[in-house]
């Protein structure tokens, strides 16, 4: 296969007729994803939206070896065919492990910091769309503070959302990054580069949800440029301890300034009910944590 | 050469494991079962074992790994006991459902609240409809080749088999056990042939998301919904009866050891009293049967070994001439009875057998069930059912109440 401008594999792993969603930020990742780790990769699916995408037996719309699991058990789900590869000598396939902020922050918590403390080899990837959406928009361990969500619906969340990044950092993994579909360059080059690694890595995908954010399902990408943009995401990688901004948000850490905080947040209906108050901790947490990765960046 | 050890029920089953060399190992530790699960990871450190041990954080864990690895190929073990069977509960409808020939032993111990960390059997029993084959075990040389005969019936029928042996009872007490040769085992236990490979020389989503009804693939063909897939579980379980028989009677052959293939008999032939139950208790039975004939009450006992599936056949043709039933039992259905009694009965419905049975609730929480409260029992109820009382019940053996 002939290389593009982006030396992207051209072939397609999600076929058309996917049963994600219509703007999912979901399908438009997994697509480079897979385009990333190629055929020789198993996927670990929760039931999740992912579950929902690749179809209804006796049908999908991918063309990768996948195996459903139940929603605590992804990472041992994962540990499990990684064991039974390197028992059967098996060894040049890639594992990797898919979950939703549910089945990575809440219920799946248990079984991926085991699989992440025995250093298993694989890639955990965690689709972060801010909320349980398969089910319908509930709150979860990640909904950002001032969301509105079918369990937070009058009074918006209240709590701030959990850092993640901090938790599986805490794991001495030899690699970790955050990824965005409306960066797809960005997102293909880390797992290619995370496909290369042994041990456990973990990716962080922002994962725009058109239905449980209430926005225009067109816009999905325009609102994970201005997650970035803003600073609420930011886009870099942890090699072995050493952190590096990467893509759009190393060109903002060069020269530039984070957008105002509003500019992402005024284009999705959860937010309408946040408060100033509210506004005002979000806004001073990202200022404050991007000035920790200015400083991370320095040295 | 015979190869016989004083070995406890653990290192039994821990040697059985060694002989039957799966390629994945997942176990955490729990009373009674822990030592099983230590003796393996030793096996496989100093090299006596090639196997891949996972050292999961939980037994949620263990059994996904398992089944993942199961799925890729690989044969596998676990290991539990009491609330880390519990634990487990939705991985295993998982492993049933997706037909793998996982083998599993429980360490049976007593459930919390308030915790026990004694013998009962109130967690496998509690697990009784998740789909797996139950088998249990009445002492240490009986694990061993148990568990050596659960991989030939798992990898043929695709349905996992949990091993079941009293926590501490058999698990911590030591008895001599003959350990195969490799050579026989080899023979007995062809290698693993997956009925799906999870690769991605042929890429599959396995066990996505089905439909009630059936339908139609890219081909059109009409392919198995949800009920159907249901459906062909309990027909292999259906067939699984044979496949037991035969492997205990195979195994038999190369051995010399038979210990039944779904129950066991002691002194049934002419025995007016039959006494029945499951593991330890049985074998206990069995001395009870022996005091009970030196007063000359023709008793005798029938094990059940394989509680599922259920041997419908089989218990009734061995109770057909009683005319009196104990049945003792580690466990119960709350607000109901005893789980064999029912079953019992159950198979006994539109058969000639009529006797009455009387339910023993005995040993929870390792509560000591010693031969004279067996003998007792048993005597309570054939003078009860000699003097013409009909009716079936529930007795806590050696229980307090006020």
């Amino acid at each position: 296969m002939h290389d593009n401008i982006f030396k992207i594999n051209e072939k397609e792993y999600i076929l058309p007729g996917s049963r994600a969603c219509q703007g999912c930020g979901l399908s438009l990742a997994y697509r480079y994803i897979l385009k990333a780790l190629r055929e020789n990769t198993i996927v670990a699916i929760p039931p999740s939206c992912l579950c929902v995408l690749h179809g209804l037996y006796p049908t999908t719309s991918t063309i990768i070896p996948a195996l459903n699991t139940t929603f605590a058990s992804n990472a041992a789900s994962a540990s499990g065919i990684v064991a039974g590869l390197k028992a059967l000598n098996k060894t040049d396939i890639t594992v990797l492990a898919l979950s939703g902020d549910g089945g990575t922050y809440d219920i799946g918590i248990q079984s991926l910091s085991g699989a992440a403390e025995r250093n298993t080899d694989f890639i955990f990837a965690c689709y972060d769309n801010e909320g349980y959406m398969n089910t319908g928009t509930q709150r979860s361990g990640s909904t950002p503070m001032g969301a509105l969500t079918t369990t937070t619906p009058v009074l918006t969340k209240q709590e701030p959302k959990k850092d993640f990044l901090k938790i599986m950092e805490a794991h001495h993994l030899p690699y970790l990054a955050t990824v965005s579909p409306a960066y797809p360059v960005d997102l293909y080059d880390k797992f290619v580069k995370a496909k290369r690694i042994r041990g456990t890595r973990y990716i962080h995908i922002d994962t725009p949800c058109p239905p449980g954010w209430g926005f225009p399902t067109r816009d999905t990408v325009k609102i994970g440029k201005l997650a970035v943009e803003t600073g609420l995401f930011v886009l870099f990688e942890i090699e072995k301890g050493r952190f590096r901004f990467t893509g759009r948000s190393k060109a903002m850490a060069e020269k530039g300034k984070l957008l105002p905080l509003t500019n992402y947040l005024n284009k999705q209906e959860r937010f309408r009910k946040m408060s100033i108050e509210q506004l005002g901790t979000l806004q001073m947490s990202v200022n404050n944590r991007w000035n920790e990765y200015l400083k991370r960046a320095e040295g | 050469m015979n190869d016989v050890r004083i070995i406890t029920g653990n290192e039994a089953a821990a040697q059985a494991v060694k002989l039957a060399k799966p390629g994945v190992i997942a176990a955490y530790p729990i009373t009674p079962q822990t030592s099983l699960a230590e003796l393996l990871s030793e096996y496989v450190e100093r090299g006596e074992l090639k196997a891949e041990y996972v050292r999961v954080e939980s037994e949620h864990s263990s059994l996904t790994v398992c089944i993942s690895a199961s799925t890729v190929g690989a044969r596998v073990f676990t290991a539990t006991s009491s609330n880390g069977l519990l634990y487990m509960h939705e991985q295993l409808h998982w492993a049933s459902g997706s037909r793998l020939p996982v083998v599993m032993c429980c360490v049976n111990r007593g459930v919390g609240a308030p915790w026990s960390i004694f013998n009962d059997q109130q967690d496998s029993f509690s697990q009784r409809d998740t789909g797996w084959i139950q088998i249990y075990c009445r002492d240490n040389q009986e694990i061993l080749d148990t568990i050596i005969q659960a991989y030939r019936i798992a990898e043929e029928v695709y349905i996992p088999v949990m091993v079941c042996y009293d926590g501490f009872i058999l698990s911590h007490t030591m008895m001599p056990v003959d350990i195969p040769d490799a050579g026989v085992v080899k023979k007995f236990l062809p290698s693993y042939k997956p009925h799906t490979v999870l690769s991605p020389d042929d890429p599959k989503t396995i066990n996505p998301v089905f439909f009630a009804t059936r339908r139609e693939n890219s081909e059109g063909v009409l392919c198995d919904g949800y009920m159907d897939m249901r459906h062909k579980l309990q027909s292999a379980f259906k067939k699984s009866g044979e496949i037991i028989k035969t492997a205990s009677e195979e195994w038999a052959k190369m051995t010399g050891r038979d210990h039944g293939g779904l129950i066991w008999e002691y002194m049934t032939e002419d025995a007016e009293l039959i006494l029945t139950g499951m593991g330890s208790i049985a074998t206990e039975a069995t001395l009870a049967a022996d005091a009970l004939r030196a007063e000359g009450i023709r008793a005798g006992v029938v094990g059940i070994r394989t509680y599922r599936p259920f041997p419908k056949e089989e218990v009734v043709q061995a109770f057909k001439k009683a005319t009196a039933i104990a049945v003792f039992e580690k466990c119960i259905s709350y607000g109901y009875e005893g789980g064999v009694c029912s079953d019992l009965k159950a198979a006994f419905y539109g058969t000639d057998i009529k006797a009455p049975i009387h339910s023993y609730i005995a040993g929870l929480g390792g509560r000591d069930v010693k031969t004279g409260e067996i003998v007792d029992a048993a005597r309570t109820t054939l003078e009860s059912i000699k003097s013409g009382k009909t009716e079936n019940k529930t007795i806590w053996l050696n229980c307090y109440s006020d």
